[in-house]
């Protein structure tokens, strides 16, 4: 029976800390599981599952980076250097050694977690924009380094091309075969950071993010913890790299540059910082920006611009958009589109009463 | 009141000569406290008379440039903060350092956080060791929430609460760390005086009912002179008193360093 809280009917403790303790959220969520695993890939064609995709991928990256950035309060604009980290590792470890993703996988987040951590280090010492300089430091020497030992970028385009994962034998080779191989890793990557943050641990990076101070002295150990942040961030970003090489065939330096560091940033700011369901949000609206101005523009472009004008806007459009919009969220809506969710389901919580 | 026992020869906390310097300022000089287990021992005295600054040394915020700090006869004079936290030892802030982003609920469950296990992985994994400890602790954190009279508050952020309230959630937060030795900063500033009683009851309680030795810090000489088994003074970095609370009132350095001369009466220093 789905219907809304009339008071509070719990008799244990588990019930009350549980993921989703009402019946309707609950609902909710299986309705949203069932749509996702069984309805979407019947339905949706091979171009709109590439789409919804590489949503899926961004998710993983930015519930990652919002790991570090909105709930302990550190900052890195080094993230898409950690994602070519774990996308190099496992395309070298697939193409040399012909391993399978399901070692290549965690070996690249494992990789790209060891590499953050180290970069993790000055963040003992340095808050805000300092550290948001030191980590642009490393990601342009990561991007360098990539770039420029072949060893490690298998070449002169600095690309490695990775055979499709297979399972069981079966290469999987449409989207479609694809959509359910990054799902499973994003459920996990989902699952994985909402108990990360409600338990023991992600208290704690909470707790650093608020008062640092308070923190260390409750008897955080403030060096591991920042570590462990930098760490699991890290790790969500090499996954996501992973995951991006196996969804693209071809590892690149060039997909993972300072701008999509940015973009990543963006995703979280506008998704809401500090709110698993609000970095799935921002990484949705991120991701489908482009593809909904390129939509518009091919449909309503020609009654504004002559179509020579269309050819050099609609590139150009995504950028101004982009920072346009992000300007209007500080501004309306600096806690993101998850706080606008918020407010709408509690509205509707006491409808049709006030409060 | 039966739990209540002051050992006069255990030591929870010993200050020896500790002195600290900031720069040319000299914060803390050559000052030794020793504080028994189960009492009550104010540390009292003018502005920037570096009361908190011992209270920083003693959570290891930062460390003495002299001397040595030992608590319960082990020296902890050089350990990290996180370490001190580890042994025992909780305390409240002068300013409210509360994490304002969670719920009173979890900030008294991270009080909680080194009397706990769960790491990054059985966290993740969630079910199993990390939610059987999650029960157990909350159960914990349940019957602190009674004993605070939080019921209702639970889920509310500890940023709204008002400020009475934030500073009750405080002491409560370091109480989840079910400590041995509790030091409170001023924790009666800026209350009104039913907060200030209410507050001074707690303490009371805490210390009778758990034998928590307290180590207290305030400003208000009626609370301090009701509640203190004994006093320190404090001035200009100096101790220049100690004793129980007839013998501070009587002691003329004392009234010397609150009022700057040593004709007024003694009871003037009941402010």
């Amino acid at each position: 029976m789905i219907h809304r809280e009339c008071g509070i009917y719990k008799t244990s403790y588990q019930a009350d800390m549980a993921l989703y303790p009402l019946p309707i959220a609950k609902w909710t969520v299986a309705a949203f599981a069932v749509l996702l695993i069984v309805v979407a890939p019947i339905v949706l064609d091979e171009y709109y599952l590439s789409i919804l995709n590489l949503i899926v991928i961004a998710s993983v990256g930015a519930i990652g980076l919002n790991i570090l950035v909105g709930y302990t309060g550190q900052i890195s604009i080094g993230h898409a250097a950690f994602m070519s980290v774990g996308a190099y590792t496992a395309a070298n470890l697939a193409v040399r050694f012909d391993m399978p993703f399901w070692i290549s996988l965690p070996a690249g987040g494992l990789m790209a977690a060891a590499i953050g951590a180290i970069v993790g280090i000055p963040s003992l010492r340095i808050k805000g924009l300092y550290l948001a300089i030191a980590t642009l430091a490393a990601q342009l020497i990561i991007e360098w380094t990539i770039n420029h030992v072949p060893w490690i970028s298998g070449g002169v385009q600095a690309s490695i091309e990775v055979p499709r994962p297979s399972l069981f034998g079966i290469s999987l080779d449409t989207q479609r075969e694809l959509y359910f191989f990054l799902m499973f890793f994003a459920v996990l990557a989902v699952v994985g950071a909402l108990n990360l943050v409600r338990s023991r641990v992600g208290r704690a990076f909470v707790a650093i993010r608020d008062q640092d101070i308070a923190a260390e002295i409750m008897g955080i150990n403030i060096f591991r913890y920042k570590l462990l942040a930098f760490a699991i961030s890290s790790f969500y970003a090499g996954v996501t790299g992973v995951l991006y090489t196996y969804y693209l065939g071809i590892a690149n330096y060039e997909q993972f540059q300072l701008v999509v560091s940015i973009d990543y940033l963006a995703m979280i700011i506008i998704g809401g910082l500090g709110s698993i369901l609000g970095s799935i949000f921002g990484a949705i609206f991120i991701t489908l920006l482009p593809i909904a101005i390129r939509w518009f523009m091919e449909g309503f472009g020609y009654l504004l611009f002559t179509q020579a004008e269309l050819m050099n806007i609609v590139p150009h459009m995504r950028l101004v958009l982009f920072g346009a919009l992000i300007i209007v969220f500080l501004v309306l809506e600096p806690e993101g589109l998850n706080r606008l969710w918020q407010n709408v389901r509690n509205y509707f919580r006491v409808w049709p009463f006030a409060y | 009141m039966s739990a209540r026992t002051v050992s006069t020869e255990e030591l929870e906390l010993s200050l020896r000569g500790i002195s600290k310097h900031f720069g040319g300022v000299r914060a803390v000089a050559d000052v030794s406290i020793d504080v028994r287990r189960g009492e009550i021992m104010s540390v009292i005295g003018p502005n920037g008379a570096g009361k908190t600054s011992v209270l920083n040394m003693v959570s290891g915020f930062y460390h003495p440039d002299t001397g040595t700090i030992s608590l319960k006869g082990a020296d902890i004079t050089n350990e990290k903060p996180s370490e001190i936290a580890r042994l025992g030892v909780a305390r409240t802030f002068q300013n409210i350092a509360l994490f304002k982003g969670l719920s009173v609920l979890d900030n008294l469950m991270l009080g909680r956080h080194v009397r706990m296990k769960a790491g990054v992985l059985s966290s993740i994994l969630y079910w199993g060791p990390a939610q059987r400890e999650e029960v157990e602790h909350r159960r914990w954190v349940e019957s602190l929430i009674d004993f605070l009279k939080l019921q209702d508050l639970r889920k509310q952020p500890a940023g709204a609460l008002a400020y009475g309230l934030q500073k009750r959630v405080e002491l409560g937060r370091a109480l989840a760390l079910d400590p041995s030795l509790l030091l409170l900063d001023e924790p009666m500033a800026g209350m009104n005086q039913e907060e200030k009683e209410d507050m001074a009851r707690y303490v009371l309680d805490v210390n009778e009912e758990w034998g928590t030795t307290v180590v207290l810090i305030e400003h208000d000489m009626g609370v301090v002179m009701d509640i203190s088994d004994r006093i320190a003074v404090l001035d200009r970095g100096e101790k220049i008193a100690e004793g129980n609370a007839d013998e501070v009132r009587a002691n003329p350095a004392v009234i010397q360093a609150y009022l700057g001369a040593g004709e007024q009466s003694a009871e003037a220093a009941h402010g």
